[in-house]
């Protein structure tokens, strides 16, 4: 909502306040609004004289026309909900603001100081209420590289109410001996890369005024690709063509983007060995027809499919949504009639019986377990282990004892949607209960590397029906 | 002249035969419905464009057969009009019927073939040659033969056009069907030769039984009670000690119109028996022939043609009640085949066999989903149990269990002990370890196809609510990850609309518009109520454990549970979760609830507070952060401003609409910060009811709020603290000064800090000459809605926008969620099974997952 921009007059480097008035292009003397997209922009000068000049963008932002007539997608929180923060915060409006309010100073023009255009000028930029998702080590990885000396306090949530802690907002104050088209730029680009969000929808047009922008110094900015996918909004293959555009010569954007993913998945290791040693299981065991329940996105059912063994692979899940990643992941519009009647999805929930379901000989059940309330494992187990009753049932969870191993505390889970992590004594304990209700046999092995103390990260339990 | 009559069943797949020519399309037409009728040669023109296309045959009779079974199944006459001279046509239409287990009649039209070939002759579609027909006559020819044996239920042949002209049709009913019998009716299970016992039974029941000598061949003479009839499912004998005087006992009540009875796997061997058939003397035939053996050969006889009259099935009271003996499926209700019959007598076996080398029987009942009940005897059990909407009153007497009565429609059951063990069983009476109902067990696991896909759900409030599929399957998802064990769920509350927009210029909301609407709806008295700024929360409360696991299902040492408005778990800490039901099941028992309502359990419908309890998350991560966002820019920028004003700029006012929003802020705050408190003991919470939704066997939306609150004051009184009551006012619409009253009540509230009132009809459910009311209205106050709208909702601009607001998607929601709510609870109080209640559950998350608007 707020923005100061003050220059301090430097004698001996002669340098007047006052001049920052004619970079700007706008008399002191008066207030300047301009209408925006439900916002309104004002520049005023709160102070003007011989030995400083502040100059200040107040935006008055239409929350209420903003959710009336937004058409875009439900599913944007912020602008769905008549209350947010848009009003009071520097953002992706601001940006919007700065380059209305300022487009000639932005343009790097000056009518009456064009040899000040290209000067270096003390500039202090003020906000009084910054956004920062990530807090101040991403304010810092943003500015330090530019030049800037950065000073930032936290914002309290609620003084009444101290257990709540720091809100994600900061006051702000950004020192820099730069040219003012630089400053405004930095600002420009960054201030919605903070606040890891944008009030509109963000289309290939984005690409250009990022190149617009950020042209000049973006492409030698450390954290590029960290700035280029938050400010196309996450949408990766925006980020891979403004990478590539911003330094053509030293960057194959595909290879940079297969080294990114490698770097990220570096600590999956883990999953592919589980998801081998799953596939050498059902292998194994001479399985046709797999259901994997709790397919997710299709990441095991893909490695399968490669597998001429398996001739019916069938993945369940209770998320619409997780079922229509899988879906384009494992492009099945795009295969034969006969494959797409070999690899289906299915909508189920694992505490509803399927009459479908009884045709497998193996059903997965892979780091899906967990994700369930234990007070309702027993329908599951009934579901599986009775109704359902296939030749085969694997079941992976995570090994609680090696959380240590991973650097996490007593309490913390491996993911926060983990109802529970078991121990090795528990699994175990658990799946004894089975074998002695139900027709099952079980074996039990680790997988990952195994720690002389904490065993391995995953337990699977390999349950066979008794003949 | 003579009419010939032929009667043919009301369901049935009648086969026209005869050469082109015949005339069976005329026939047709003058008999049977043009929607009856399906014609070879229409079907032809369907897939082909081309009534006479041969090489389309095929095709053709695809659809036909296809149409035929769908009729069947839905349990339409359906008439063939196709020449069906050939065996093999024929023979894939009685796969047909009896695929769905209907009887099959084949109508022979006979005609010279002369006149065919004449009759063709004056049709021009009809140009093929004459060795057409010629060749249709010698293989209807050769097919008269062997009709009869092809499986055909009646062949009739009508030989002349003037046989053909005179013949009229009857539909009569099938011998299964007896829907205008309505009852009431005992149904009595399996007796076995257990003579004693049935006459203490039928005693018991108010039954007369009086020897009647006069009569040697129905030697006794009952008097039933009332307009009462006694129905028996089958296995009248073997194994026990009298068989031959249940059999005159039996014979003499259907006699004399007292009772019905089908028949059992037992009884149909006997009778195979004594036509002298062979049959392995096993399993207690031994001991009834060796009865039978002194009876007079006539006693023989009657018996004999009595077994051999019983149906396999009866479906009765309009299609509400079928009795069978081993059960009987939906769809073979009310249908004849030799599948059904035997389904009747021996219900379906899975194939394997269980230690004992008896048949292990495939649970039909687990599958069922009929509307009517379905009464059946066949397996042993020790306790009779409602089950999917079955019941199994066989309780092995002859094993030294007891005969047992159900009582229908009042759902009752009697029994009588057996005097004695007559015959040991070959595999003892299972008991199950698991106290809870067999419904209950089988609850555990709900089937995927009671909540898949486009959904229309019947409620007594609302008929055919529809969901749809997506809806359908992100509450599937919500109810598997998110929400308590579904088994707790037995209602949802429905949204609340706001009252229409306030006529006063600065005010959002005022009660006079939600009064307004009640005088429209023609209400005449309503009840205004404190509204809470909490959470929703259902609390059940039990007595016990014991209770839980009875009237819930639940398989734990719970009393209770908290769940909220969306069905999810209130409490993150069991602990406290655990100190807070306590309370809540000592207030109860303290304000002597359980007796008033005749209960051990109660459904609650509450608001609990502080609303930072359960939505803390959302206060930080929204309104906290807009608060204090808003709270550390504007008094900097009107700080700024002001010295820009010193400095002689002119603002056009913008420093006094940011000094002004900067007031809204702190009103935000402040609206926020009074809902807000921590919690790390229960005494800190505060739970306030507003209604008692259900207990044992009664929902109490009959009652009006009046009865509510009072009851719910009792509550609080009784309570350490935790329950409190609502504060509330009566009043009539109409009345101009008793609204008048409300507002300033109203505005007193808000003074308080209260979010704002409610508004109700005085009935829970109120239905005027205008329609359904809406169950609540809410009335928020002017600084509470920064919550909603934002702080700064109330500048002039803003207002004018905020007032235009359509409510009625919001309404009709409201009124669909309320109604399956409802519903929900009426199946969970009938004890109906879980599915039932599932799908309305279901239903009001389906419906709250369809985006409403936010821009109303």
């Amino acid at each position: 909502m707020l923005l100061t921009l003050s220059l301090q007059s430097d004698p001996e480097n002669n340098i007047k306040a006052t001049d920052l008035s004619y970079l700007l292009h706008k008399n002191p003397d008066r207030i300047h609004s301009f209408s925006l997209s439900h916002s309104t922009a004002h520049v005023f000068y709160p102070q003007y004289d011989e030995d400083q000049c502040q100059v200040a963008l107040l935006l008055e932002v239409d929350a209420i026309g903003l959710v009336r007539t937004f058409r875009g997608p439900m599913s944007s929180k912020q602008l769905t909900h008549y209350l947010n923060d848009r009003p009071y915060t520097a953002n992706s409006f601001m940006s919007v603001a700065l380059a209305r309010a300022f487009r000639s100073a932005m343009g790097g023009r000056s009518k009456e100081r064009e040899a000040l255009v290209d000067c270096k000028l003390p500039l202090t930029v003020h906000i009084p209420v910054l956004p920062c998702r990530g807090g101040q080590p991403v304010l810092e990885k943003l500015f330090s590289p530019l030049g800037y000396e950065i000073s930032a306090d936290p914002i309290a949530l609620d003084n009444q109410f101290s257990e709540w802690g720091h809100s994600h907002y900061y006051q702000v104050t950004l020192k820099n001996n730069c040219r003012l088209v630089d400053l405004l730029s930095h600002l420009y680009v960054l201030m919605p890369v903070l606040d890891n969000d944008k009030h509109y929808w963000v289309s290939a047009d984005e690409i250009e005024k990022l190149l617009l922008r950020g042209g000049d110094w973006l492409a030698q900015h450390p954290a590029k690709e960290f700035i280029s996918l938050r400010y196309l909004k996450h949408k990766k293959h925006y980020a891979q063509i403004a990478l590539a555009a911003l330094a053509p010569e030293q960057i194959d954007a595909e290879e940079k983007a297969d080294q990114a993913e490698a770097e990220l998945e570096k600590p999956l290791t883990l999953n592919q060995q589980r998801q081998q040693k799953v596939i050498d299981t059902l292998l194994a065991h001479q399985v046709q027809s797999i259901l994997d329940l709790g397919c997710g996105e299709g990441k095991l059912m893909k490695l399968l499919a490669s597998h001429a063994q398996f001739k019916s692979i069938v993945g369940v899940d209770v998320s619409s949504q997780a079922l229509d990643r899988a879906s384009s992941r494992l492009r099945l519009e795009h295969w034969s009639e006969r494959q797409q009647h070999r690899i289906q999805l299915w909508h189920g929930s694992a505490f509803y019986s399927d009459s479908r379901w009884t045709s497998f000989e193996a059903i997965c059940c892979i780091e899906m377990i967990e994700h369930m309330d234990e007070d309702r494992l027993e329908a599951f187990i009934e579901n599986v282990f009775n109704i359902a009753q296939p030749k085969l049932i694997i079941i992976t969870t995570p090994n609680q004892e090696y959380n240590v191993v991973f650097g996490l505390s007593e309490n913390q889970r491996r993911h926060s949607d983990h109802r529970f992590e078991w121990t090795r004594t528990e699994f175990t304990t658990w799946c004894q209960c089975i074998v002695d209700n139900y027709d099952y046999q079980v074996t039990l092995e680790g997988i990952g590397t195994n720690d002389k103390n904490y065993g391995h990260p995953t337990q699977m339990a390999v349950f066979t029906r008794s003949t | 002249m003579t009419e010939k009559e032929i009667q043919i069943p009301e369901v049935a797949l009648i086969l026209l035969v005869g050469t082109s020519g015949a005339g069976k399309s005329t026939f047709a037409r003058k008999h049977f419905l043009s929607t009856e009728i399906l014609s070879s040669d229409v079907c032809r023109g369907l897939v082909s464009d081309d009534e006479n296309a041969q090489d389309a045959s095929a095709d053709a009779f695809d659809v036909l057969h296809l149409i035929a079974e769908h009729r069947l199944r839905r349990g339409l006459l359906t008439v063939v009009d196709a020449t069906n001279v050939q065996e093999s046509a024929r023979r894939s239409l009685l796969r047909v019927a009896r695929k769905q287990h209907c009887l099959a009649q084949a109508i022979v039209l006979d005609i010279a073939e002369s006149t065919c070939l004449e009759r063709n002759k004056t049709r021009p579609d009809r140009d093929f040659g004459p060795h057409v027909i010629r060749n249709q006559a010698r293989q209807l020819k050769r097919s008269m033969r062997q009709l009869k044996r092809e499986g055909f239920s009646q062949v009739h042949i009508l030989k002349s056009e003037e046989e053909i002209n005179q013949v009229s049709f009857k539909r009569i009913p099938l011998w299964t069907n007896k829907r205008n019998e309505t009852g009431p009716f005992d149904i009595i299970g399996d007796i076995h030769g257990c003579f004693d016992e049935l006459v203490t039974l039928l005693t018991k029941l108010g039954y007369h039984v009086d020897q009647n000598t006069a009569d040697s061949a129905y030697p006794y003479s009952i008097t039933p009670p009332a307009q009462r009839k006694a129905i028996f499912v089958g296995d009248l004998v073997d194994r026990g000690p009298k068989n031959p005087e249940v059999l005159r006992l039996v014979m003499s009540m259907i006699h004399q119109g007292h009772a019905l009875c089908v028949s059992g796997n037992h009884d149909d061997k006997l009778k195979r028996k004594l036509e002298g058939r062979q049959v392995k003397v096993n399993h207690g035939l031994e001991q009834t022939l060796a009865q039978l053996e002194s009876e007079p050969e006539a006693f023989i006889q009657q018996v004999s043609s009595f077994l051999d009259g019983l149906i396999s099935h009866y479906v009765l009271d309009n299609g509400r009640l079928v009795t069978a003996h081993a059960g009987m499926k939906e769809h073979y209700q009310g249908r004849a085949s030799g599948t059904v019959r035997a389904f009747a007598l021996y219900g379906e076996t899975t194939g394997e066999t269980d230690e004992y080398g008896l048949p292990v029987r495939y649970e039909w009942a687990n599958d069922y989903r009929g509307k009517a009940l379905v009464v059946y005897g066949h397996t042993p059990t020790i306790e009779p149990e409602f089950f999917n909407n079955t019941i199994c009153i066989d309780t092995g007497c002859v094993f030294g269990g007891k005969l047992t009565a159900l009582r229908y429609p009042e759902r009752e059951l009697v029994s009588v002990p057996a005097s004695q063990v007559y015959y040991e069983p070959s595999r003892p009476l299972f008991e199950e370890q698991d106290t809870r109902s067999l419904q209950h067990r089988h609850d555990d696991v709900l089937n995927i196809s009671d909540v898949q896909g486009k959904r229309f759900i019947t409620t007594p409030l609302r008929n055919k609510i529809c969901i749809e599929e997506q809806y359908a399957a992100a509450a599937l998802e919500t109810l598997s990850r998110f929400t308590v064990n579904p088994k707790w769920i037995n209602y949802l509350p429905p949204t609340m609309s706001p009252a229409h927009a306030s006529e006063e210029a600065d005010l959002l909301e005022d009660p006079q518009q939600a009064l307004d609407y009640f005088q429209q709806m023609e209400v005449e008295t309503v009840i205004c109520q404190e509204k809470h700024m909490g959470s929703r929360a259902i609390v059940q409360i039990c007595k016990t454990p014991d209770v839980s696991r009875r009237v819930f299902g639940i398989q734990s040492e719970a009393i209770g549970c908290c769940y909220t408005r969306t069905g999810r778990r209130f409490f993150n800490d069991d602990t406290l979760e655990q100190a807070f039901l306590l309370e809540v099941q000592q207030a109860v028992t303290k304000a002597g609830l359980w007796d008033t309502l005749k209960t051990d359990w109660l459904t609650l419908d509450c608001e609990l507070m502080p609303w930072s309890f359960k939505a803390s998350e959302l206060i930080r991560q929204q309104y906290a952060a807009v608060g204090c966002a808003g709270n550390n820019v504007l008094p900097v920028a009107y700080q700024l401003l002001e010295q820009a004003a010193l400095r002689g700029v002119d603002l056009n006012g913008l420093n006094q609409r940011i000094a002004t929003h900067h007031q809204h802020i702190s009103g935000f705050r402040q609206a926020y910060q009074q809902y807000c408190w921590s919690v790390t003991e229960v005494n800190q919470l505060k739970l306030a009811p507003f209604h008692i939704m259900a207990s044992e066997g009664a929902m109490h939306t009959d009652k009006n709020h009046q009865w509510h609150m009072a009851h719910i004051s009792d509550l609080a009184k009784a309570s350490k603290g935790l329950i409190q009551a609502t504060d509330y006012r009566i009043i009539h619409p109409v009345e101009e000064h008793e609204c008048q009253e409300v507002t300033q009540w109203w505005q007193s509230l808000l003074e308080k800090g209260s979010e704002g009132i409610v508004i109700k009809p005085m009935d829970f459910v109120c239905h005027t000459n205008v329609g359904l009311a809406q169950p609540a209205l809410k009335v928020r106050g002017k600084e509470y809605l920064r919550l909603i709208y934002g702080p700064n909702y109330d500048a002039p601009e803003n207002l004018v926008r905020l007032k235009k607001r359509g409510l009625g998607k919001k309404r009709r929601l409201a009124i669909k969620e309320f109604s399956l709510g409802l519903a929900a609870l009426q199946r969970f109080v009938g004890q109906e099974p879980l599915r039932r209640v599932h799908e309305c559950i279901l239903g009001v998350i389906a419906l709250s997952a369809e985006p409403v608007d936010p821009r109303l």
